[in-house]
């Protein structure tokens, strides 16, 4: 293959449920002056309202396997578009797959781990979820995909902000949390996010996972990843949180199924680790829908990446632990009917000696 | 030996074939290109996503992303044949009597040779498309399985059903057989009298290419680092029974096949570029062209049996002469 093909092309997933904001920051994405040119696959045309000629409509499809595992589930439309556009690859520097309200993204984000010529052309950059503020609540209650959806997400845009008080927006806020603690949020209106925390973000790149996140899964509060509201338009957000030291307790917030099993030790024998995170992920794949963590391996002067999705699991070194920096590992499992405990368990037998 | 006249065009080549003599590569661009008497280039669709080749009315069909079907024919004459709206055109077939079959999501077409154009919906996406060689009948490939439809009748569809997710579709040349390329690494068949299940597994790929050899007594298809050539000259195709694997290389994918038109002799496209020429009888190699800078993506023989068209995913296409 000549070396113009080879070049993998990031694909960022936009999900949120109807009336988020998915629209209006997808018109900035594509209006913005930013020198990059964005191949867009929706659902339906809609209100995108850029004459913009790589804007491809594509039915969703949901599809499993002949042996009907959940993590071979893949989307069938993405696979053929992402085909089809990566035959001219001269076109656009960067995908962006909107994704309607009710879609569920763990497959969107399996067909760029599962699909061979997909996986060759493109990667997946990031997931990137809306957030209406406002009705979060109400749509944890009435659907699954909402909670996914957070779940999932490697950035969640917390929109619409103006329409909630400032207690409002703490709860909401801290349920996020509760679903996803190693997501970054950002809290808008009108979407109003500096497009470089959404774009771009190398959040599935084992090289830069984590590297843009120094406070990843930090123990002394639930609230140190308010990225202070900057780019809001109206410029009257009082409000950050900061204030508030109580944790998120999953039990204590309705609706939510979703939880999180966030680990941490020191450094780890590679001759346990390895076979446990194996086992762990084969037998608990079908529950675990992100896995993220940063490890240090006994006797490696490198930190080690890992992250996963279902039974999808990859890893690799990263950097070079700095001068002063505690080699401690950390790792987060988001998921539904995990057994905490025993994760916990498993997980500290692991250590080194 | 050998020759290769190669024609180094920029892009995608999505199909090769010749239309009367003249060999013709469609690139994803919508640029026809063909080799008469010098290089020529007809515009057909605005980015072309879906190729087949008409041998009955020597014309190349194409669908792409501007929602519109071209025809094109011997000399660069591009028509328009059909629109289908703003989605994408991703399947494309030819029937008997001039019929024409294109997708656009879950919606079949069938246009008539006056024109008079048929709609088919389908719960889910039509992946795939291709008729019957006898009758007025043409198959769908869909999640789950196929579907046959009777376009000239108004009779009821029949549902192939197999779990996964099918791309692509094929009739043996005897109307006996329907196989299906699926997701995953395997092709699906079934006997159409009867509806008798066909496993055909074991691909360390997807199959993207099939080829029915003369007569239709083999099956040849890409998917692995030779050619798979499943025999069908037995009632009940090839089950119980092993496919032969012809061109087998260690460090190379098979991305296209394309039977020889009358002798048990496939041409078989590499991902590297290469070439091969193999006979089923004693699996006896020929290099027809040395590896080039992309994968193979589509063959076809000449009627004089004496050339292969060939185009590749980086443009590098090309015609051999194997009696030189």
């Amino acid at each position: 293959m000549s070396d113009a093909q080879t070049m993998q092309i990031p694909v960022t997933v936009l999900t949120g449920y109807l009336g988020a904001g998915k629209t209006t920051l997808l018109n900035r994405i594509l209006s913005e002056n930013h020198g990059k040119r964005y191949a867009v696959i929706v659902n339906e045309f809609g209100e995108i309202g850029i004459d913009n000629e790589l804007i491809v409509e594509s039915d969703e499809e949901i599809y499993e396997m002949n042996n009907g595992c959940v993590c071979c589930t893949v989307r069938g439309d993405l696979i053929r578009v992402v085909e089809g556009l990566m035959r001219r690859p001269g076109r656009f520097d960067a995908i962006v797959v909107e994704t309607t309200g009710l879609a569920d993204p763990v497959p969107v984000a399996q067909t760029f781990f599962m699909d061979d010529d997909v996986r060759s052309k493109t990667r997946l950059d990031a997931v990137v979820t809306l957030v209406d503020a406002k009705h979060l609540p109400l749509r944890l209650k009435d659907s699954r995909e909402a909670e996914d959806q957070i779940a999932f997400a490697d950035v969640v845009v917390l929109n619409k902000t103006d329409l909630v008080t400032p207690e409002e927006l703490s709860k909401v806020e801290a349920t996020i949390r509760a679903i996803n603690p190693a997501a970054r949020i950002h809290r808008t209106t009108r979407a109003g996010v500096a497009l470089s925390e959404v774009l771009d973000r190398g959040a599935f790149d084992l090289s830069r996972a984590l590297e843009n996140d120094p406070h990843f899964l930090e123990a002394h509060d639930d609230h140190d990843h308010h990225e202070h509201d900057h780019h809001d338009h109206d410029g009257h957000h009082d409000h950050d949180g900061h204030d508030h030291h109580h944790h998120a307790h999953p039990s204590d917030i309705h609706d939510v199924t979703v939880q999180s099993v966030s680990l941490r030790g020191g450094e780890m024998d590679p001759k346990k680790f390895f076979p446990w995170i194996e086992k762990i992920t084969q037998m608990e794949g079908p529950n675990i829908l992100r896995l993220k963590g940063i490890i240090a391996l006994k006797g490696d002067d490198e930190r080690y990446v890992i992250q996963g999705v279902h039974m999808i699991i990859e890893g690799d070194h990263q950097r070079a632990w700095k001068d002063g920096e505690k080699h401690e590992s950390r790792l987060v499992f988001i998921g539904r009917e995990l057994d905490a405990d025993r994760l916990k368990k498993s997980f500290d037998a692991c250590q080194a000696a | 030996m050998p020759t290769v006249a190669p024609l180094d065009l920029q892009g995608h080549c999505i199909a090769a074939v010749f239309l009367g003599d003249v060999p013709h590569f469609a690139l994803a661009d919508g640029a026809i290109h063909r080799l008469d008497h010098g290089h020529k280039t007809v515009q057909a669709n605005d980015g072309l996503l879906a190729a087949f080749h008409d041998a009955a009315n020597d014309r190349l069909i194409t669908g792409g992303e501007d929602g519109k079907i071209f025809s094109t024919t011997a000399g660069g004459n591009a028509a328009e044949l059909a629109s289908a709206g703003k989605k994408w055109i991703t399947s494309v077939a030819a029937g008997p009597q001039g019929a024409v079959a294109y997708a656009s999501g879950k919606i079949a077409f069938v246009r008539f040779a006056d024109g008079k154009t048929t709609e088919f919906a389908h719960p889910r996406s039509v992946e795939g498309l291709a008729f019957s060689p006898k009758g007025m009948r043409f198959g769908v490939a869909r999640y789950n399985g196929a579907t046959l439809h009777f376009p000239a009748a108004d009779g009821k569809p029949v549902e192939l059903e197999w779990a996964g997710a099918h791309t692509g579709i094929t009739f043996s040349p005897d109307g006996a057989f329907l196989v299906t390329t699926m997701q995953e690494n395997a092709l699906h068949g079934w006997k159409l009298a009867g509806g008798k299940h066909m496993r055909m597994s074991g691909y360390p790929g997807k199959v993207k290419s099939l080829s029915w050899s003369a007569k239709g007594k083999w099956l040849a298809s890409s998917g692995a680092p030779a050619a798979i050539v499943w025999p069908f000259s037995g009632k009940d195709g090839p089950m119980g029974k092993a496919p032969l694997e012809l061109g087998t290389r260690g460090n190379a994918m098979v991305t296209s096949v394309a039977c020889h038109p009358s002798q048990d002799v496939v041409a078989v496209g590499y991902d590297d570029g290469m070439v091969m020429a193999v006979r089923f009888a004693d699996a006896k190699e020929v290099l027809l062209r040395r590896p080039g800078k992309g994968a193979i993506t589509s063959m076809m023989w000449d009627k004089e049996e004496r050339r292969v068209a060939f185009g590749s995913a980086a443009g590098d296409c090309g015609v051999i002469d194997i009696s030189a």
